[in-house]
């Protein structure tokens, strides 16, 4: 632990290397689920005696509220359940005492626990991200849940709940020390802090009440530091419908309502009743999607990737440099009329929470013209020169675009690939490997050699009869799997060369899990790419 | 014209004595799917039942014929930053592994391989799919290249 002299002014007093409680109202916040389960309950127990007392039908026998009713003992089940709440409480309101955080130089800490203590510590160069989720309830009383992503199943941090306003000071403090960057706070303090924003506006809007709407209708991302925090994309929602709408689950549903329509034509009418609670239910699907994805924003910050969505409940994601193992854009078949294109990403650690596409958190765009995912590329893959990388990925994405930069199958590839061996390529630039495949599917791969974990070549007897072989670059789990299922034998011994010396070479190089303490010395393409979302002084 | 996928590199084999390794496991999982396609001829009477059988012992027989080219054709060699392995006759793999990558070394030894003296190594990294396993290596030259190995991706660790 440091004395907080060492830091830089603008941190905030949480992040001073000493203890700190969470939030006041996180009993409340995390016991409000609780209490409304208990009133659903309630109301779906009495809902008996209420059709009885508005309707007069017959008793109801065996109901236990009768039973409690009928012998007088309404006081004491009152009672009972007074004080089975008061003890609900008394333990939220013991186990927020016990919860407390500590966020130093080195790592962030959380103890937690009442009977059983449990005492987290996540070292801050090994966070892979940090999130700022606001579920609606804890939006109404301006709260906000932080989660530090790190590798490994099950070991995130969780910070629940935070002051809205706070929760965003600590996400930019922990990025900072993260960064390396404790000697240069200039960067920050030129843009004003949120509580700075907050009480600027909170002369135009009176009283709490003003705050906390204020709050309400601004979007998922308030950003303190790198205002303004322009999205590079704008979410369009006739393309976010269409994209719904041509989606493999529709087709799911197609199926099961020919299926429906057959069963009803041939007399079996109980399908529909088996049916409706699946169908709302994928209205429902639809619609949540819809909603979350609707505000979608995505920016680049000096310190990382910042991806915000939500409509009642929003996320704000923030994916520090380096943390990125693999980029997939691709296009399932249904949107290719209308030249949507998706992007997914493979990354060390999983957010529990549900992602902008309502599904995990890898789909980094849910959908995009083939403008928006040139911008949003540059983003996520920092360290290539803007022109190239836009060649290739033009390359991959259009047929129209130069091709040549793309090493494809040989001919005779057609034999085990007819329809997309000539789609089927990789190239590399600026450390990065670039692959290409899928004729139905169309994928382009992007996997940062200064990543990669291992890269493997294989020969079955079929291949070598057409002198060809298969490759695969081993990344972190995740949805993206870099593998060109077929290449000419004597490229994949050239690409194995490349890729393997490649793989440590860019390694030995690479700094940007610390990226600003790599600023200064190297100044990489990290820094290059986010300069113009800087704020201006 | 055709050509095999070939890396010219000075490859260190396994133990002689893993062949042993590899026809034991093979005769014990013939064994277990004879006696489960006999039941299923015998037992349940199902007219296929023979097919099965028989093509279980010919799997079999040609599991035990190849057993020493394949346990010959496992080679790994230690190069400057990396190590690469390679595996397979028919299904050739190659797999090359940066030493900063390495999350953890596992040494293990099943029954067989312990009563000739020999432990498996296993190279984690932080991806699953990367699968590096050198069998059948004598248990001092294990340990000492699990030694080798620790020592090699500390002094060339590279951040997750």
């Amino acid at each position: 632990m440091s004395a907080p002299s060492e830091h830089p002014p603008s941190l905030t007093r949480y992040a001073d290397g000493e203890w700190h409680r969470l939030h006041p109202a996180t009993p409340l916040l995390k016991g409000g689920i609780a209490l409304i389960a208990v009133l659903g309950v309630i109301v779906a127990n009495l809902r008996e005696r209420l059709i009885d007392f508005f309707f007069h039908t017959p008793r109801y026998n065996g109901d236990p509220i009768d039973a409690i009713y009928d012998r007088g003992l309404t006081g004491w089940a009152l009672l009972a359940v007074a004080v089975a709440i008061l003890l609900a409480i008394g333990g939220f309101y013991l186990s927020w005492r016990m919860h407390s955080f500590r966020v130093g130089d080195e790592a962030v800490e959380v103890r937690s626990g009442i009977l059983s203590r449990s005492h987290r510590k996540a070292r801050l160069d090994r966070i892979q991200g940090i999130n700022v989720h606001r579920p609606l309830f804890a939006r109404i009383f301006g709260a906000a849940k932080l989660e530090i992503v790190v590798a490994g199943h099950d070991a995130n941090v969780h910070l629940a709940y935070l002051a809205s306003g706070l929760a965003e000071d600590l996400r930019r403090d922990i990025l900072r020390l993260a960064s390396g960057a404790r000697s240069s706070p200039t960067q920050v303090t030129d843009a004003a802090t949120p509580a700075e924003l907050a009480s600027g506006r909170r002369v135009t809007v009176s009283g709490v009440v003003g705050t906390r709407v204020d709050e309400f209708l601004r979007p998922a991302d308030l950003d303190p530091d790198a205002a303004p925090p322009a999205s590079v994309v704008a979410m369009h929602p006739g393309r976010l419908a269409g994209s719904l709408v041509l989606s493999g689950f529709t087709i799911f549903l197609l199926i099961v309502a020919a299926a429906v329509v057959a069963g009803v034509l041939s007399g079996r009418y109980w399908i529909l009743f088996v049916i409706l609670p699946g169908m709302l239910g994928a209205f429902g699907f639809y619609t949540r999607r819809f909603g979350k994805a609707l505000r979608y924003s995505i920016s680049g910050t000096a310190d990382g990737v910042r991806v915000g969505f939500g409509l009642f409940a929003t996320s704000s994601e923030t994916l520090p440099p380096g943390r990125i193992h693999a980029v997939e854009v691709l296009q399932p078949l249904l949107w290719r009329p209308f030249k949507w294109w998706q992007i997914r990403i493979n990354t060390a650690g999983h957010s529990r929470q549900r992602g902008a596409a309502g599904e995990s958190n890898t789909t980094t765009l849910p959908v995009g013209s083939i403008g928006d995912v040139q911008n949003v590329l540059p983003l996520l893959l920092p360290g290539i020169a803007d022109e190239r990388r836009a060649a290739v990925a033009l390359a991959g994405m259009t047929r129209d675009a130069d091709q040549s930069v793309f090493a494809d199958a040989p001919r005779r590839a057609r034999w085990l690939r007819p329809f997309s061996w000539r789609r089927t390529g990789y190239t590399i630039i600026d450390g990065v490997v670039v692959l290409r495949h899928g004729v139905v599917w169309r994928r382009i791969v992007f996997v940062p050699l200064a990543r990669l974990q291992s890269v493997e070549i294989e020969q079955g007897p079929l291949r070598r009869m057409f002198d060809l072989a298969e490759a695969k670059l081993h990344t972190v789990e995740g949805p993206v799997h870099p593998r060109l299922s077929v290449i000419a034998t004597d490229a994949a011994l050239e690409l194995f060369d490349t890729v393997s010396a490649g793989a440590i070479r860019w390694a030995a190089s690479d700094t940007s899990h610390r990226w600003n303490t790599a600023a200064a010395d190297a100044p990489n393409g990290v820094d290059a790419a986010t300069e113009n979302q800087e704020p201006a002084t | 014209m055709t050509q095999r996928l070939d890396i010219a590199a000075d490859f260190k084999r396994v133990s002689p004595k893993y062949v042993l390794v590899v026809i034991v496991g093979t005769l014990l999982g013939g064994a277990i799917f004879s006696a489960a396609t006999l039941l299923l001829w015998l037992v349940a009477h199902l007219w296929w039942g023979w097919i099965a059988l028989v093509a279980v012992l010919v799997v079999t027989l040609v599991q035990l014929i190849i057993a020493p080219r394949r346990a010959r054709a496992i080679g790994y060699q230690l190069r400057q930053d990396d190590l690469l392995l390679r595996r397979g006759i028919m299904f050739q793999r190659f797999v090359a592994v940066p030493y900063g990558r390495m999350q953890l070394i596992d040494v293990t030894r099943g029954p067989v391989s312990r009563a000739l003296g020999l432990a498996d190594l296993r190279f984690v990294t932080a991806a699953a799919s990367t699968n590096v396993m050198i069998p059948g290596l004598p248990e001092s030259d294990a340990a000492t290249l699990r030694d080798r190995l620790v020592e090699l991706a500390e002094s060339r660790r590279a951040g997750l």
